[in-house]
């Protein structure tokens, strides 16, 4: 008896010596113990595929051609320019409403944020460290005098060192995010006709 | 003539018995230790082809999940983001550091990184990141604190008692839906009792304990 307690003891011990503890680091992928349907022959997104040459199982797209469900027609609202011209809009295609601003307000603080800064004067954190030399006040009179459909353009294309956002951020907000830049321009102007008499004459 | 039996077999069923039970024991306790989720997946941390830290890139620099993980509020399936998110600030930043070689090699030769995937489901449960963070379950309860993470790692079971302790209960674990993408948020004392129970009733939050949910 004696020996079967000290043997079962020095098994556990060995066990718990080679397995471990629950929760430890571990560089080797998770054991699948009963591993009866855990892994399928099915494609999941972001997984390589042996089945096609280049290996990935999201394909690219074809050049000229788009993903099914994705806007293609060349409206406004779609690619920001006047249908038929390569003119920019002047005005948003949208309706502005206050559900408009909000969203535009919570995409602005995903995507432009860490770049352009809460203000949108170019001082977001990246600039703040250091890290970042170049980044545009959208302040700027140059910008601010820029159409609605180039600002849609930016958003999406990206422009000089600022890379595009199409990939990441859907048409409508993009628009959303248009209409809460102007806000956000719109709260540093002023026009004339809100000034009382006495600023004006200030400003002559 | 001697015994059949010599003396100590009278004592032979109870050691037996204690034997037994001491080997069962030991093995149940063994394979509930061991064999469950809780050991095998959490502490997971791969090694990843770009030392990427969220330490830096969402702790410090205060970068919103939503920038890189994109599809998280639109799909069942969280992304992980192309180079060309990088791209869009490491063409200035760290322009020329080795660490970062890979991801320009990949941008500019439209090969994607090989990221290791750490969290995964097995393939017969359905999971859907949409309806969890859209209704006020933050990243923070399935995948630890990852802006405290320089290297993600597995921190969460993800077991199938881990997603119905909080289906059976989701009062205890909701907030409000601008607090999901902040990791740090901690409810005040009372919110789950108060303000929890009034979300879940208010949005008709009806998380499922069915086999079919999960199992389709
Ligand atoms: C990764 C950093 C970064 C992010 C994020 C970013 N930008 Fe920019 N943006 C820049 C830089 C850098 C420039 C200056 C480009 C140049 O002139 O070379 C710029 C310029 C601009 C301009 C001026 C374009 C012009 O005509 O000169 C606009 C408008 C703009 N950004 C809007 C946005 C909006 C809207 C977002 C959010 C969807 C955004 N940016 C997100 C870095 C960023
Ligand atoms: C919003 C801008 C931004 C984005 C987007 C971004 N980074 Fe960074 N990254 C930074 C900044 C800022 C630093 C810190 C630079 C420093 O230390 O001076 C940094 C540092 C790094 C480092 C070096 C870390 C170290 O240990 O020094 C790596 C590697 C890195 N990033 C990889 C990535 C990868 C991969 C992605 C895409 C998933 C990415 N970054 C996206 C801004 C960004
Ligand atoms: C700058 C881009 C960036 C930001 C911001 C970011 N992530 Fe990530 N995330 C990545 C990349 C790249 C990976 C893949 C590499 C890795 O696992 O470290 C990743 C991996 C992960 C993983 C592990 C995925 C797997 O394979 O199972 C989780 C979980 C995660 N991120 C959660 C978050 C959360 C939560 C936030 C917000 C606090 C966040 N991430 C913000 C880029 C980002
Ligand atoms: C209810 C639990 C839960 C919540 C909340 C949750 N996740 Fe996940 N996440 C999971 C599970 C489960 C998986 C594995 C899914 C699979 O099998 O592909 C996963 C996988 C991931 C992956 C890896 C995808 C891949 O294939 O590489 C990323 C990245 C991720 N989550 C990011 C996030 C972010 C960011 C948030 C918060 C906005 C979040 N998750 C919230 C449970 C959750
Ligand atoms: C922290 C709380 C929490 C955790 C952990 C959690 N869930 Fe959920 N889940 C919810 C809530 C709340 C809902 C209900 C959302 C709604 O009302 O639309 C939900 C809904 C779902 C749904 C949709 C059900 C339906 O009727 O369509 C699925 C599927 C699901 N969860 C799967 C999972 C899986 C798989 C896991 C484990 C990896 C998990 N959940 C972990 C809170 C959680
Ligand atoms: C909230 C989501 C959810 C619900 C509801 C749910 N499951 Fe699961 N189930 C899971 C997850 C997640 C796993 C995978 C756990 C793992 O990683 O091993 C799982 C695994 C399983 C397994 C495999 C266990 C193994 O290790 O081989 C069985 C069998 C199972 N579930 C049966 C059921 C039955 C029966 C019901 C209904 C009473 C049910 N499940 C309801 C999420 C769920």
């Amino acid at each position: 008896m004696r020996y079967f307690v000290l043997g079962l003891t020095l098994v556990s011990a060995l066990v718990v010596s080679v397995l471990g503890f629950r929760g430890d680091i571990s560089r080797k992928p998770p054991l699948e113990i009963f591993s009866d349907m855990d892994r399928q022959p099915k494609l999941r997104p972001q997984e390589p595929n042996a089945l096609l040459p280049n290996g990935l199982s999201s394909q690219l797209l074809v050049d000229g051609t788009v993903a099914r469900g994705t806007p293609f027609a060349a409206t406004p609202k779609n690619t920001g320019r006047v249908s038929g011209v390569t003119n920019f809009v002047e005005n948003l295609p949208l309706k502005v409403t206050p559900q408009l601003l909000s969203r535009g307000r919570d995409r602005y603080a995903i995507s432009c944020l860490p770049c352009h800064g809460a203000q949108g004067d170019g001082n977001g954190i990246t600039k703040k460290i250091g890290a970042m030399a170049v980044v545009a006040s959208l302040h700027d009179s140059r910008i601010v005098k820029l159409p609605d459909g180039e600002l849609f353009y930016v958003i999406s294309e990206g422009r000089n060192l600022m890379g595009g956002y199409k990939a990441n951020v859907t048409i409508e907000d993009r628009w959303a995010i248009v209409a809460y830049l102007r806000a956000l321009q719109r709260s540093r102007l002023a026009f004339e006709d809100e000034l009382s008499a006495a600023e004006r004459a200030q400003l002559k | 003539m001697s015994d059949i039996f010599p003396k100590w077999t009278n004592r032979l069923p109870v050691w037996l018995i204690i034997g037994a039970v001491l080997v069962t024991g030991v093995s149940v306790a063994g394979v509930t230790y061991y064999f469950t989720n809780k050991y095998t997946n959490v502490g997971y941390q791969p090694v990843q082809p770009v030392p990427f830290s969220h330490t830096i890139h969402s702790g410090q620099l205060g970068i919103d999940c939503r920038y890189c993980h994109n599809g998280v509020e639109k799909s069942w399936y969280s992304n992980v983001p192309a180079s060309s998110t990088c791209m869009n600030c490491h063409n200035q930043v760290l322009k020329d550091d080795p660490k970062l070689t890979l991801v320009r090699n990949s941008y500019s030769n439209n090969v994607p990184i090989a990221w290791t995937q750490i969290h995964k489901t097995p393939d017969y449960v359905y999971f859907n990141h949409s309806v969890h963070v859209n209704r006020g379950v933050s990243c923070v309860h399935c995948h630890g604190q990852v802006n405290k993470m320089d290297e993600v790692r597995h921190d969460k079971p993800l077991s199938m008692s881990f997603c119905l302790d909080c289906h059976r209960n989701p009062a205890e674990k909701i907030r409000p839906p601008e607090q999901v993408y902040n990791l740090d948020w901690k409810a005040p004392p009372g919110f789950a009792q108060r303000d929890g129970a009034k979300f879940v009733h208010d949005w008709k939050v009806n998380a499922s304990q069915n086999c079919s949910a999960c199992h389709r």
